[in-house]
């Protein structure tokens, strides 16, 4: 690594924040410059305030595919001899399936220029940055459309309150989300004991129903005690029985609840009590598994798991272990409030060395670019189209384990060529409006190294010049 | 009631190939072998690919999820193929392919990413090595120009390491300006990360001029080839797959994820051309999935898998496994087909008969054991 000796000034703004803008000012003190966004950050931007309702265009799809599929039972010949037939599906039902995989489409795309719009215009980047952060740790993986309708919603609805909050209530949040609850299969878990199991046995017996451990198994592996922290199999099967009950509403036909809304269903809730973690949970219905997550959330391996990543992000792919021990204290004893882990984090000097530390993701070099460049608008420029060319399309990891935060899953060398084609993509139409030699020094203020300096005065145009500091190893890095 | 250690269903493999010593041969010309190792990621369910037919258990522990072997290309008395593997099940009637039953890694824990990273690594545990054994591998070949590349934007672990490797993906963004792309070398020289990454994508980019530029799974199997017939290309590659944790909507999901599979395959081999008789491909997932169905049409994280050998050096047309089957009190814990092979001891054979290297030392250098599953590859 070349040490280009980072100024505290361009830390703030490039490893804490989303990167500096031509017209930012160096903070004169850039540790009450990152604690003082506390009070600037917006909870609901206009742009994600303004997403279409992702739970109405779910009930309306489906209130229509039942309103097809029962006609189209009444039309065909009846035949209670064929169960077992599957029904074709008409051209209709085709045609609205595929309106539906449209308008879903438009409305994940929506959510990503209302994401990459808050970034561009935030008040506070840092604050920013941990919704990122949040988002990622917590996340879904919009990989079908029931998942994509919401994955704005989820980000918006779930994280974004919560990041200047406690990590309980994050938490709680998270995993009453319709998002979490579909993509991770627990609407399809159902108690093998519960009334509806009962009931559905009765009526058919030879068909299996039951649970689902995804979600359980994943709450406690990856959203808080962490992979081999000590849990068992029996733990997690008794948390997905816990978990029974949890769902969205609008599923049935005679349901008029909200797609969009988290709904406890009793019939399907695995009754009696559960013994996780050698404790015995006794409550009743939803409240079962809520007594559960209140538990994980203030378990030391959670603080360990969090204080971990937290370090990651701000002090190098191998955290430094007295920077971990030091969050995870913090986490531990206030109770998970954010805020004062931030102060904690931003008090400590592991993340304030003056190495570059991490490699850029694919999505935080693009919004380093974007602000760099001085853009408050994303404008006609696609970023869900973008981040998918750049390799990390957003709100799509692919798995419940989020994007990777170490440089191996992104310093590649085909990823690198990417990041030069689309630095001379959007440089292309600027021309000489700016000028890399004046803007070098405002956006990595004090620490620019003499190479990048070297080379962008060499250029052979001014969108050469630019191009080039794009992808310059100080703007790789921060 | 099958015969609990059928131990290998075709007798081409006789005892004979079992006991023939590996040809200790060190190569030093450039090979003319290629290795392809596809990832399952997501925990592929081995018992509705490679189907236990005959099982008395299997039928009643999947239900509505039990491949019915009438739809299915049957292998032999106890096996068949899940019906959407067309050219696959062409490969093993040609003795192209070959399947290694209840198989899996050292990891036992079910979780993706730990299995993962045991998969890539090759370590007893997760994260304790810090480089994957297929760039270990690419260390023991002779030094070619570049020996392995990812078909991936970013190099999945098995590859990374002090190896040399390069990983390339289709684009559709814009080619840089020739003057651009000598700059952007200048700007990396000094720069220890950033300038090897840097000549291997030009490298790889000069290479793939003109190869499909499309991600389907035919255009993906076509770009491979180019790569592994060019004389002076690499001779090892990876590629990733995802999708495969189907715990609800098991049966339409699975049949679709081995359709492209499947395709992939024939493209690999009907691209290669000639150089498909010198050919292996190692498909293979982080762990199986449970025996019985989940409630939700769908299976959870288990065990035992199985993986794939397809190629024109394999030496397929037969089935491998020591059979545990799926009776209650034969499940591992009580749940998961119980693994019976190691799938480190199949790579070390695989890759060591393959590149015509001693299997006791690739699985020293792979694995720091000496176990080495033997008769898997034309040597």
């Amino acid at each position: 690594m070349p040490v280009t000796g980072l100024s505290p000034a361009a830390i703030a703004l490039n490893r804490f924040g989303l990167g500096a803008k031509p017209s930012d000012a160096a903070p004169t003190d850039p540790k009450r410059w990152l604690t003082g966004q506390f009070d600037r950050f917006d909870t609901r931007p206009a742009d994600f305030a303004a997403l279409p309702d992702a739970g109405a265009m779910v009930k309306a799809y489906r209130e229509q595919q039942q309103a097809m599929r029962q006609a189209a039972r009444l039309a065909a010949p009846q035949a209670p001899d064929m169960p077992s037939a599957k029904p074709t599906r008409s051209a209709d039902q085709i045609a609205a399936r595929q309106d539906f995989a449209q308008d879903v489409q438009a409305l994940y795309r929506q959510a990503i220029q209302a994401r990459t719009q808050s970034a561009l215009q935030t008040a506070a980047p840092f604050v920013e940055r941990m919704v990122h952060f949040w988002s990622n740790h917590f996340c879904i993986s919009a990989d079908n459309p029931q998942t994509s309708a919401f994955a704005g919603a989820f980000e918006r609805d779930a994280i974004r309150p919560h990041v200047l909050g406690r990590f309980e209530d994050m938490l709680l949040a998270v995993e009453h989300h319709p998002a979490m609850l579909i993509y991770l299969n627990q609407i399809q878990s159902i108690g093998p004991n519960s009334l509806a199991a009962q009931r559905a046995a009765r009526r058919d017996p030879g068909k299996a129903r039951g649970l689902n451990e995804n979600l359980g198994r994943e709450i406690m592996e990856l959203h808080t005690l962490g992979v081999r922290s000590g849990y068992t199999q029996t733990d997690v099967t008794e948390f997905a029985r816990a978990l029974t009950g949890w769902s969205v509403g609008a599923q049935g036909p005679q349901d008029d609840g909200n797609a969009g809304d988290f709904a406890f269903r009793p019939n399907l809730h695995e009754p009696g009590p559960r013994t996780i973690l050698g404790k015995v949970y006794t409550q009743a219905g939803e409240d079962q598994a809520k007594a559960v997550l209140a538990d994980f959330a203030r378990a030391p391996a959670t603080a360990t798991h969090i204080a971990t990543k937290l370090a990651r992000h701000f002090a190098g792919d191998n955290p430094p272990p007295p920077l971990v021990q030091r969050l995870a204290v913090s986490f531990s004893r206030n109770k998970g409030d954010l805020p004062a882990l931030y102060r904690t984090l931003i008090d400590s000097p592991e993340p304030w060395a003056p190495a570059p530390l991490k490699f850029k993701t694919p999505w935080e070099w693009t919004i380093s670019v974007l602000r760099g460049l001085g853009r408050t608008e994303i404008g006609q420029i696609q970023m869900a189209g973008v981040q998918s060319q750049l390799g990390q399309p957003v709100w799509k990891p692919g798995s419940p384990a989020g994007w990777d935060d170490v440089a191996a899953s992104w310093a590649a060398p085909d990823a690198l060529l990417r990041r030069v084609e689309f630095a001379q993509r959007l440089v292309a139409p600027l021309g000489d409006t700016l000028d890399a030699r004046t803007i070098g020094p405002r956006l990595v203020p004090a620490s620019l190294s003499a190479a990048t300096t070297e080379q962008i005065g060499r250029a052979e145009s001014p969108g050469s010049a630019l191009a080039l500091l794009l992808v310059s190893p100080d703007f790789l890095r921060r | 009631m099958i015969d609990r250690r059928s131990f290998l269903s075709v007798s081409a493999m006789g005892a004979g190939a079992m006991l023939v010593a590996p040809r200790m041969v060190l190569a030093t010309v450039p090979t003319e072998r290629r290795f392809v190792f596809i990832i399952q990621r997501g925990a592929a369910d081995g018992l509705n690919i490679v189907v236990p037919y005959a099982d008395p258990a299997y039928a009643r522990l999947r239900g509505a999820l039990a491949i019915d072997p009438a739809g299915a290309t049957k292998l032999d008395g106890t096996f068949a193929l899940h019906p959407s593997l067309a050219e696959t099940a062409r490969m093993y009637s040609e003795r192209q392919a070959l399947f290694v039953h209840a198989v899996a890694s050292p990891y036992r824990d079910r979780s993706h990413f730990d299995g993962q990273n045991v998969l890539e690594t090759g370590g007893r545990q997760p994260y304790q090595l810090k480089d994957g054994w297929l760039n270990r591998l690419v260390g023991m070949m002779p030094k070619a120009k570049d020996e392995a590349i990812a078909l991936a934007a970013t190099v999945p672990m098995a590859l990374r390491g002090a190896a040399q490797v390069t990983s390339y993906a289709p684009s559709s963004l814009p080619t840089p300006s020739d003057d651009l792309l000598l700059r952007v070398g200048q700007l990396y020289a000094a720069d220890p990360q950033l300038h090897p990454l840097w000549s291997a994508a030009l490298e790889a980019k000069g290479l793939a001029e003109g190869a499909a530029a499309k991600q389907d799974p035919a255009s993906l199997g076509k770009l491979t080839a180019s790569f592994l017939v060019k004389p002076n290309g690499p001779r090892i590659a990876m590629i990733e797959t995802g999708g495969w944790d189907t715990h609800s909507g098991q049966q339409g999901r699975l049949a679709a994820q081995l359709k492209a599979l499947d395709t992939l395959l024939g493209s690999l081999r009907d691209n290669l051309g000639p150089a498909w008789s010198q050919t292996a491909v190692l498909i293979a997932t982080e762990f199986g999935r449970t025996a019985a169905a989940n409630g939700t049409g769908g299976t959870d994280h288990g065990t035992g898998s199985v993986a794939m050998l397809v190629g024109g050096a394999i030496r397929g047309g037969r089935i491998m496994a020591d059979w545990p089957g799926l009776g209650a009190s034969a499940l591992y814990e009580g749940r998961d087909l119980k693994p019976t092979a190691s799938m480190d001891s199949l790579i070390a054979g695989l890759a060591g008969e393959t590149f015509g290297i001693d299997p006791a030392h690739v699985s020293h250098t792979l694995f720091g054991v000496t176990d080495a599953m033997p008769g898997l590859a034309m040597t």
